[in-house]
């Protein structure tokens, strides 16, 4: 096979619609692109560089002899292979994302345009303090509105992600409980909590306790009460949780938990769902992650970067990591060492450099662009936008938990009205993509059997969710007439059809290879 | 507001449908004393603001930031600053890749799926490794990252760092260690001198960590180290914070290196004040289950075509929790996506005619440098950074460039302020962007600073 360039690419299947197969591989604007590696020489290069004539060489002994074998595309070529992969993505500026417990909302690219303001995208974190001032006085006011949002009176704001944040909270908790001289071993995790709680509690060498739902898949305090003892150093709970619940009883687990000497770590994930509406700190939270990238809405990128600077409680707030920003009458400054006398009970470091820039300032140009009447706004819409999808769907799809209280900014189905249809949850959501959506998050949470969580988010139109419910509704009425062929054989429109996963894990490919082609894949 | 799609009309409507008299019934189970739903409770901050006023505001602060490309700018220290071709930022904008998330149906996610086995591939060849993940958040969280691997392989809790480690990274492995419960033995910072390190290694040790070129500059040869790692049955870990010397200098693989973590940020990424950066994480095949992070494999579907799915998830946190290989959910995406644009524009010619250019620039200012009066270059060997010592103390030197119009690099107070023998050391760093004018702006203003 050749690609455009006529270049060797891999071979391609036979197409199995009885369509006519084309010489190619492509179809129409769907073409095949191959890696790189396949297309790419190590002549090529898509840069100009004006070398010096007499190169200097002060490399010692180590200086590199061996070839790297690393391809090179001209400019042109360059631009086709990415703009074609870019063609093979779902994307929320596509359509909507119902991912739950991810957050895909709308990307404004006004954060895009600030970030990449010479003054923040092109500063380097060591220069000097005098030279970036309004860097520090941007992480300050970032700093100020997550405190004044949360009810919490300190944040760190170096974690790089989510689960960094968990564990820099945790952290702050262990060197807390050190700082008392009782290291304690425990610490109690419900089991609907994202699986990064247990990791990060393990991490720290406690010994995971769970807690189990009750009926209606919120935390019963009394389970918590008969698990709480004086060697339980904290509870991560998450508030809403996973199953998209309010946990209704969070003041009295606070309390209970705080009677023994304990820390309520929250795992703020959902955040998104309460902002403006009521405040972390009045719940009685210690230490909570907040993920700026969903709830601020910075682009996922496939997979990251994210940030997750944590807020802390009064009684939390001294151990906060370094570093972090001061500032008096000469200005703002960093305080970056345990040695400078404003390092207090500082615990330590969780990265190199500051934190998450680039998030700061899309963080902080989404909340004032909203400000604090637009976030609660934002809370607001995607906590109805939900409890609309599952008003819609509810005689239809079945709902885990048999009650009538409303949901938070996401929905949880489980595949309970798939039964006896031989239509699988995973069909299900392969058949969603034939239909030009994104499936929500299937299998997660772990508590419910085949779930499906439905996460809207705000920045949905009533027209859109409509056309999403009416979807849905011909799907499962699809399954359960027995047109079954129309979920097993999803997806059909896609640049491939069902990957194999097992196999992927079962012989891991990682890396190409010279020898390598798609029938050694295949064997 | 621009953002929310809802008419007052349609919330209405909404709510009839759900069967909720107002916007409370929906918020119920938060408790009462914790609403925030009267408006005698409002949260205390500005209301929203137009697109206009909102970029005035951050444009007015971003003015009161110097930026690298406005002076003649020589910091370092494990950020660099390099040009980025235009169609990087151009291509990592296209929406089906800015607003794509985690590949979790990799049937609509191949575009992502097929540019993390790229920047696999790319990050393994060079390193010198046999695999590598789909990146960490940073070269600093993927060397703790390292060590918590090391100490799973060898079952041992003892971590050795070389003198010559970045002072960060270094506290970032102390601070996990501290809280996870192994040892670390830190060497005092040095300039050149890893041979303490070899006498260091003993049979408790996991895992020994060096980087090089280290904070200071200076290139180490690695060969003997993992040697002496090896052994005493420990795993030699490789720290690179400019990637770009990889174009130059021999790789850490070949050296004998177990693990290699790298600092991705010079190639594509920007320095954005600290982050976010793209951390690169390789190793040898018979270590990848121990391996943290996310990767991109590759199979096929039905019909024998080929394609690419996220993989080896059996060791993450979402199935093992609290028996998981670490704690992290995510990886650098759309960094490994700028990375990779960039390495593959630059391919094996660009790629080491940019190392060389870098290293000759670095060479030229040495030598500018040294000829000024009372300055010293301190490191004989070096890729595109050296260690400069001057009469006086560093944070003051760079301080008084600062007020003339130059960035002259990093002092070494700020990275080790107890080390009192490095007080007057500055750590400088050359890349392709700095012209003749700019070494010549730095030769006089610093014979200005310490006349």
């Amino acid at each position: 096979m050749m690609n455009r360039e006529g270049r060797a690419t891999a071979p391609t299947a036979q197409d199995s619609e009885g369509a006519v197969a084309t010489f190619t591989g492509n179809r129409g604007l769907d073409i095949e692109e191959p890696l790189i590696f396949e297309v790419g020489s190590t002549e090529v290069t898509g840069v100009d560089i004006d070398l010096p004539e007499a190169p200097e060489n002060r490399l010692g002994t180590l200086a590199r002899e061996q070839g790297i074998g690393l391809p090179g595309l001209s400019e042109p070529e360059a631009m086709r292979h990415y703009v074609r992969l870019s063609r093979k993505n779902y994307a929320i500026d596509l359509g909507i994302y119902p991912l739950g417990s991810c957050t895909m909302k709308h990307n404004p690219r006004l954060n895009e345009k600030a970030v990449r303001l010479a003054g923040f995208g092109d500063i380097h974190p060591l220069q000097p303090e005098s030279t970036v001032q309004g860097a520090l006085e941007l992480i300050d006011t970032l700093a100020h509105w997550l405190k004044t949002l949360t009810g919490l009176p300190a944040v760190a704001m170096s974690p790089k992600a989510g689960a960094h944040g968990e564990l820099c909270g945790m952290m702050a908790i262990r060197a807390a409980l050190e700082a008392r001289g009782e290291p304690r071993s425990i610490v109690l995790v419900p089991e609907s909590a994202h699986g990064t709680n247990p990791a990060t509690a393990a991490y720290l060498g406690y010994k995971v306790v769970s807690v189990p739902a009750r009926e209606d898949g919120t935390v019963d305090p009394e389970a918590v009460k008969e698990r709480l003892s004086e060697d339980v150093a904290a509870i991560m709970l998450t508030n809403p949780n996973t199953c998209g619940l309010f946990e209704p009883d969070v003041r009295e687990i606070a309390e209970a938990v705080h009677e023994v000497g304990a820390y309520f770590y929250c795992d703020g994930a959902n955040f998104n769902a309460i902002m403006g509406r009521t405040r972390p700190g009045d719940l009685g939270v210690d230490a909570m992650h907040i993920n700026l990238h969903k709830t601020f809405s910075t682009p996922h990128g496939g997979g990251g970067p994210g940030a997750g600077p944590v807020v802390l409680s009064e009684a939390l707030a001294p151990f906060a990591p370094l570093p972090f920003v001061v500032h008096d009458e000469d200005g703002f400054r960093l305080v970056e060492s345990l040695d400078d006398d404003a390092a207090g009970e500082a615990f330590g470091r969780m990265t190199a450099f500051h934190g998450q820039m680039g998030m700061f300032v899309r963080a902080l140009a989404y909340m004032m662009s909203h400000g604090a009447d637009g976030l609660r706004q934002a809370a607001e819409d995607a906590v109805l936008n939900a409890n609309y999808v599952r008003a819609c769907l509810k005689d239809t799809f079945s709902l885990p938990y048999n009650h009538d209280r409303p949901c938070m900014h996401e929905v949880l189905f489980d595949d309970s009205f798939l039964k006896g249809t031989g239509v699988s949850t995973l069909d299900f959501a392969k058949a969603m993509i034939d239909e030009g959506f994104h499936p929500m998050t299937v299998y997660f949470p772990l508590v419910v059997h085949g779930a499906m969580l439905i996460e809207p988010t705000e920045s949905e139109s009533k027209a859109s969710l409509d056309q999403f419910v009416a979807t849905l509704r011909r799907l499962a009425d699809a399954a359960r007439d027995g047109n079954t062929e129309r979920f097993t054989g999803a997806p059909r429109y896609t640049p491939v059809g069902r990957l194999d996963e097992t196999r992927a894990a079962r012989h891991p490919i990682l890396r190409w290879t010279p020898e390598q082609n798609a029938s050694q894949a295949a064997e | 507001m621009r953002y929310l799609p809802l008419t007052e009309a349609d919330r209405k409507a909404m709510l009839k449908r759900i069967g909720a008299k107002d916007i409370d019934a929906l918020f119920v189970d938060v408790p009462p004393e914790a609403r925030l739903d009267s408006s005698d409770r409002p949260v205390e901050l500005p209301r929203r603001r137009s697109e206009l006023e909102v970029e005035r505001t951050l444009t007015r602060m971003a003015g009161r930031n110097v930026s690298a490309g406005a002076v003649p700018f020589f910091v370092g220290a494990g950020a660099y600053k390099h040009h980025v071709p235009a169609t990087v930022d151009h291509l990592i904008q296209r929406s089906e890749f800015l607003t794509a998330y985690t590949p979790y149906q990799p049937e609509v996610s191949q575009g992502t799926l097929q540019y993390l086995f790229e920047f696999q591939t790319q990050v393994a060849l060079l390193t010198g490794m046999e695999v590598a993940n789909a990146s960490m958040y940073d070269g600093s969280t993927g060397c703790g990252e390292a060590v918590l691997m090391a100490e799973r392989v060898t079952k041992r809790r003892k971590a050795v760092l070389s003198g010559g480690l970045h002072p960060q990274y270094r506290a970032v492995v102390e601070n996990l260690s501290h809280f996870g419960g192994s040892t670390v033995h830190a060497l005092p910072p040095a300039l050149n001198g890893e041979e303490d390190i070899v006498s260091a290694i003993d049979s408790e040790t996991a895992c020994v960590v060096v980087q090089t070129p280290n904070v200071y500059g200076s290139l180490t040869d690695l060969e003997p180290i993992a040697r002496a790692a090896h052994e005493n049955g420990a795993l030699l870990i490789a720290v690179v914070t400019e990637v770009v010397s990889l174009g130059a200098v021999r790789s850490p693989g070949e050296m004998g290196a177990d693990i290699v973590v790298a600092e991705g940020q010079s190639l594509g990424v920007g320095l954005s004040f600290g982050g976010p950066y793209v951390g690169l994480f390789a190793t040898r095949e018979k270590f990848l289950r121990q391996m943290p992070g996310r990767l991109a494999g590759e199979t096929v579907d039905g019909e024998g075509k080929r394609g690419y799915v996220l993989t080896l998830s059996t060791r993450e946190q979402h199935i093992r929790r609290e028996r998981a290989t670490s704690n992290i959910c995510t990886n650098s995406g759309l960094c490994c996506l700028a990375f990779t644009i960039h390495l593959s524009l630059l391919g094996e010619k660009g790629f080491r005619d940019l190392a060389r250019l870098n290293h000759h620039n670095a060479c030229l200012l040495a030598d500018r440098l040294s000829g000024v009066k009372g300055v010293e270059v301190l490191t004989p060997t070096f890729f595109n950074e050296f260690t400069i010592r001057t009469p006086k103390p560093g944070a003051e030197v760079v301080e008084a460039l600062a007020q003339k119009g130059i960035l002259g690099g990093v002092p070494v107070s700020r990275l080790e302020p107890t080390a009192d023998a490095f007080g007057d050391l500055i750590v400088v760093a050359s890349t392709e962007v700095n012209t003749d004018e700019d070494r010549d702006a730095y030769e006089t203003a610093l014979k200005e600073v310490l006349a």
